[in-house]
Order: C-alpha cells, then sequence, then structure tokens
C-alpha cells in the first residue's frame, strides 16, 4: 500500500490510460517496508491498553 | 438559476469519561463543552483574543474549577459556529460556509475545538477521569450517531424531484464518503471491513426520523432562512470524515448535484432518464460491503449497474452541467472546478484500484493502515486489536489520533494550512451572515443575549433588547457588513447604523 500510494493520481478532465510504474527496486521496496513497519512501532505505542476491554467498553447511547 | 449552495456540516462527536464508575454522556459532554466556553469567557477581553493562539497557553492556575450546569448546553462562537449538547453527544455544528473549500476548514477547526475542549476538561476534573471524543459515527453494537450536512435549496423545487435523484446519489457517492468501519451492525450481514460507518443503519427511503427507522432522504424542513424563499436540505446520509478531500468530495459533490436538479438538468439533459434504483435501502448496504466498489445494484428498470458507473453518470452531466451553466452556485470555477477535477480522478482511481486512495479517501485510509497491521501480526477481521484501532483512528486527541499519526507521517493529503485552521476556530467565514454573527459576538460578548442561525439579539442598554433579523444566508458578510463593523464602536451604534 505505502508503494501504491505513490503513485500519481491521474490528471483532472480526463480519463488517463492506464500506465505501468515501473517495479520498485529492491532498495526502495525495503526502504518502504521500513517505513510501514516504523509507523506501525510507533502505534504500538499510542493504542489503549487491553483492546478486547476497550473496545467492549465504548457503548454511546442516544443521538441525533 | 440554483441558489447559492450554503452549506454546513452537524458532528456528533462519540464522548466517553472515563475512570467514572458510572459514566453519564450527558454531563461529560456538557462539561467538554463549559470548559471550552468558561476558559474562554474569563479571557474575553479582545486585546487577548488572537487567532492560532494555543490552547496549552490558557491555564489558569490554582484556579477554581467553573461550576459545572447540568442543563444541556447551547452556545455559539465568534467563529459562528453552534457548540452544544445533542442528546448523549457533544455537537459541532460549522458556521454556514458558501462553499466546499470552506467547510473542510470550518469543519476541521471543529475537531481542534473540541481537542481544546477535552484539555480544557482535564483541567477541572478529578485526578484520574478523563474525557474522549472520537469523530466517528458508531460504536460498534448498533448505536449511530451522525454527522449531517446541510445546503441552501431554492423552496420553489418540489421535494419529490429531490428525492427522485438523492436516493441513487446517497447510495452510490459512499465511495467516497465512507469512513470506513470493521464489521456490521444493526441486522446486516457479516462482513470483515465495509465502506461506510452508517449505511446498515438505513431502513427507510425518505421520512422525518433521524434516529429510529432512519431513511436515505431526511424530511426535517427548518430553513434557518426566509421559509418563502429557501429551503434547507438536512442530509443524514453521510459519514464524519477526517480526510479533507472526503469532506471536500462529500460536500462539494452533493451541492453541484442539488445545483443540476433545482436548474432542472438531470432530466432534460439526454442522459438516462430515470437512475431510480430497485432497492434504495438494500443497495445502501450492498455498495458499503463490497471495498472492491465492483457490487452491482439493480435499477427500477431492471439494468443493474456498480456505484461508480452510477457515480460516472453523475459526473458526466456535471461536467456538461458547468460547461454550459457555470458553477456560480457552487464555489465558483476555482472550488467548483476543482470539486469537478477531484471527483473525475476519484472514480476513475477507484475503478482501477481503491487502494490507490490512501490518504484521500477515510475508509481506504483506514483500510490500509488495518491491513498492514492484520499482516504483520496474522489478525483475523474479527480480531479485537483491529476494532480497537478502527476506533483509534477517530480519537480527536492529537497524540492517540491514528488519522493524525498519518498525517504526521506524510501519508495524507491536506487541502487546507493548518495556520488558517487554528485561525477559523476564532474567525467566522466571511461569506456568509456567520461573518455578522461571529463578528458581534467576539466584539460585544455582553451585549449578545442571544444568537440563533437566522437572529441575533442584543442588549444595548435601556431600551428594550434588540433582535436582528438574519433571514438571508448571504447578507451578513464580509463585504456587506465589514465596512459598518469598521464604523461603530458599541452594539448601540450598530443597532442606530442597521435603523432598528
Amino acid at each position: 500500500m505505502a508503494e501504491q500510494q505513490r503513485r500519481q493520481r491521474p490528471a483532472p478532465k480526463e480519463r488517463v490510460e492506464e500506465t505501468e510504474e515501473l517495479p520498485a527496486t529492491s532498495e526502495r521496496g525495503e526502504k518502504l517496508k521500513g517505513e510501514l513497519d516504523d509507523l506501525l512501532d510507533e502505534i504500538d505505542e499510542v493504542l489503549e491498553e487491553n483492546a478486547e476491554d476497550f473496545v467492549k467498553s465504548y457503548v454511546q447511547k442516544g443521538g441525533e | 438559476m440554483a441558489v447559492p449552495k450554503v452549506c454546513g456540516t452537524e458532528t456528533e462527536y462519540g464522548v466517553v469519561l472515563r475512570g467514572v464508575a458510572d459514566p453519564n454522556p450527558v454531563l461529560a459532554s456538557s462539561v467538554l463543552i463549559n470548559s471550552y466556553v468558561e476558559q474562554r469567557k474569563v479571557g474575553w477581553d479582545f486585546e487577548d483574543e488572537s487567532p492560532g493562539r494555543d490552547a496549552r497557553g490558557y491555564g489558569r492556575e490554582g484556579s477554581q474549577a467553573p461550576e459545572i450546569e447540568t442543563h444541556l448546553v447551547n452556545t455559539v462562537l465568534t467563529n459562528g459556529a453552534r457548540y452544544y449538547v445533542d442528546h448523549a453527544h457533544p455537537e459541532y455544528s460549522t458556521p454556514e460556509c458558501a462553499n466546499a473549500l470552506e467547510l473542510v476548514l470550518a469543519d476541521k477547526a471543529g475537531e481542534r475545538i473540541l481537542a481544546r475542549s477535552m484539555q480544557a476538561a482535564a483541567r477541572i476534573l478529578e485526578p484520574g477521569q478523563s474525557i474522549v471524543v472520537y469523530k466517528n459515527n458508531s460504536d460498534g453494537k448498533g448505536n449511530s450517531y451522525g454527522c449531517h450536512e446541510n445546503y441552501l435549496v431554492d423552496r420553489a423545487l418540489p421535494f419529490s424531484a429531490l428525492v427522485r435523484h438523492l436516493l441513487p446519489w446517497f447510495v452510490t457517492r459512499q465511495v467516497f464518503t465512507g469512513a470506513g468501519k470493521v464489521g456490521s451492525e444493526n441486522g446486516a450481514a457479516p462482513v470483515d471491513y465495509q465502506i461506510s460507518q452508517r449505511a446498515d443503519f438505513f431502513e427507510e427511503e425518505v421520512g422525518l426520523e433521524t434516529t429510529l427507522k432512519r431513511p436515505i432522504v431526511n424530511t426535517r424542513d427548518e430553513p434557518h432562512a426566509d421559509p418563502q424563499l429557501y429551503r434547507r436540505l438536512h442530509v443524514i446520509a453521510g459519514d464524519a470524515n477526517l480526510c479533507e478531500v472526503a469532506t471536500f468530495l462529500k460536500v462539494g459533490t452533493t451541492a453541484i448535484v442539488l445545483a443540476m436538479i433545482e436548474d432542472n438538468f438531470l432530466d432534460s439533459a439526454g442522459a438516462r432518464k430515470d437512475w431510480s434504483l430497485a432497492g434504495p435501502v438494500q443497495a445502501m448496504r450492498v455498495v458499503s460491503h463490497d471495498p472492491t466498489c465492483r457490487a452491482t445494484v439493480e435499477l427500477a428498470d431492471g439494468a443493474s449497474m456498480t456505484a461508480i458507473e452510477l457515480q460516472w453518470e453523475f459526473l458526466r452531466l456535471a461536467q456538461k452541467y458547468a460547461d454550459e451553466t457555470g458553477l456560480e452556485a457552487c464555489g465558483g470555477e476555482t472550488v467548483g472546478g476543482d470539486v469537478l477535477a477531484r471527483w473525475e480522478a476519484v472514480l476513475s482511481t477507484l475503478e482501477r484500484d481503491p487502494g490507490l486512495l490512501e490518504g484521500q479517501l477515510d475508509w481506504v485510509t483506514k483500510f490500509a493502515l488495518l491491513d498492514a497491521y492484520a499482516a504483520r501480526d496474522g489478525l483475523s477481521w474479527d480480531d479485537p486489536k483491529l476494532a480497537l484501532l478502527d476506533l483509534q483512528y477517530h480519537d480527536v486527541r492529537p497524540q492517540r489520533s491514528l488519522y493524525e499519526r498519518l498525517v504526521r507521517a506524510g501519508k495524507v493529503e491536506r487541502l487546507v494550512e493548518e495556520s488558517d485552521v487554528l485561525a477559523a476556530i476564532n474567525d467566522p467565514p466571511g461569506s456568509t451572515r456567520a461573518y455578522f454573527r461571529g463578528t458581534c459576538l467576539a466584539r460585544w460578548p455582553e451585549a449578545v443575549v442571544a444568537a440563533n442561525w437566522d437572529s441575533l439579539i442584543l442588549d444595548i442598554g435601556g431600551d428594550p433588547l434588540k433582535r436582528i433579523p438574519m433571514m438571508e444566508p448571504l447578507r451578513g458578510t464580509k463585504a456587506h457588513v465589514g465596512p459598518l463593523f469598521a464604523t461603530v464602536d458599541t452594539p448601540g451604534e450598530l443597532v442606530a447604523r442597521l435603523a432598528l
């Protein structure tokens, strides 16, 4: 996913023909994977503890 | 000619009071809003007002905790917004905006206001207690709360014309408005991950309800403007978005579709005559439950189309409409033109691979994050850890919000500058009557007895209270009353100049 999002959005006003991007070099792939791993590690640090209880206790009654 | 699509969003935030045995969400919402409003009242001497100032500097060390009012709080902010307790949620209604880009700014400012409110509440709560809010629409247990939109519509337009076109519109726009959700609710078929937070909750096609048997098209008729001239379409079939591109598209495209309906363009442009769906309620779920965006829905005439194919039909007409009629009613060429360009780009990318829209659409962005996390740890979709990630994506606290983590990692496209967002916490848009409301509140808070969408009541001393009607959403703009404000010093002078 991290690699995919580097692709350009198609230009406005026309439906661009799909152009195949060159396959990522292994070096670049490693770098992106490293970035993703770092991000997931960072997320682990801020996640609420005890996922199951936390999610269970999130109840919203009444609204709109 | 369509009336200008003045617009707004009304977001109910999920709220949790932690560290309390029997938490009361109404009380939590009241504390949250009062804390924010109170600390501002204290500093409300105008030299002290400065946009973009950080809430971390607001602390009043050693001060008495403000008395907590338990009646439902309802307040108006200097940016023209309404901030109040709605049932059991804190709700932020943006000021009236003239176009989708202004709306993105006002909506994002709302998130910052909620974040500051949490900080303010932390100062008066007991140690170990905290209030946390989430900008989402479901608790995952069958309870949903809304992110409503509103649009100014010509009263002369028959409501039935709106309904006919809006049903297929709301069903299919989910492919870019969805905020994503793990699992399903409310008796819907099981699914790992779906596009919309809200789709499972719609049970009727048209109706007045918003909490039971929710309708796709809501008929609430509160114009908050001259009822002879205007309707205010109240939309409940949308998700609360964090991605600015998603908010921009949700509001921008809907404004264009409404303008086309008003100008009778959809029925006369020689396109497919009728996009009525065979079963809109069921179609809502079919579209939401398919993150590949390839599922088809059946039309009343028996044809089958994907949501994206139907969206292309709307877009082709919108492009024709822009060429022939212009986009004056929808933000002009700059904003309206950008809406069209992004709309086309998003549809075309959704067709190729929805995953490429990470950082633009919430449902894709969250899906990518959860998918990567699940892959790393070998989790199945029913693992509570993924439900937690889903919830915490929407956490409004900057340090805990997974969405904000992605922003900081450079993975999310922004449409507005953060400095402008911070300014919009205090400053109203200049393009609507919100400017008049917000400016009066900022300059003469003691004199404003009450403010509403369509009126303002001033106490100018001595005389009876003065009520200033504001029935026209596009009067009271900066261009209109800015020069007036520059020449008056007191609310009494303002009233005299307005010849009330």
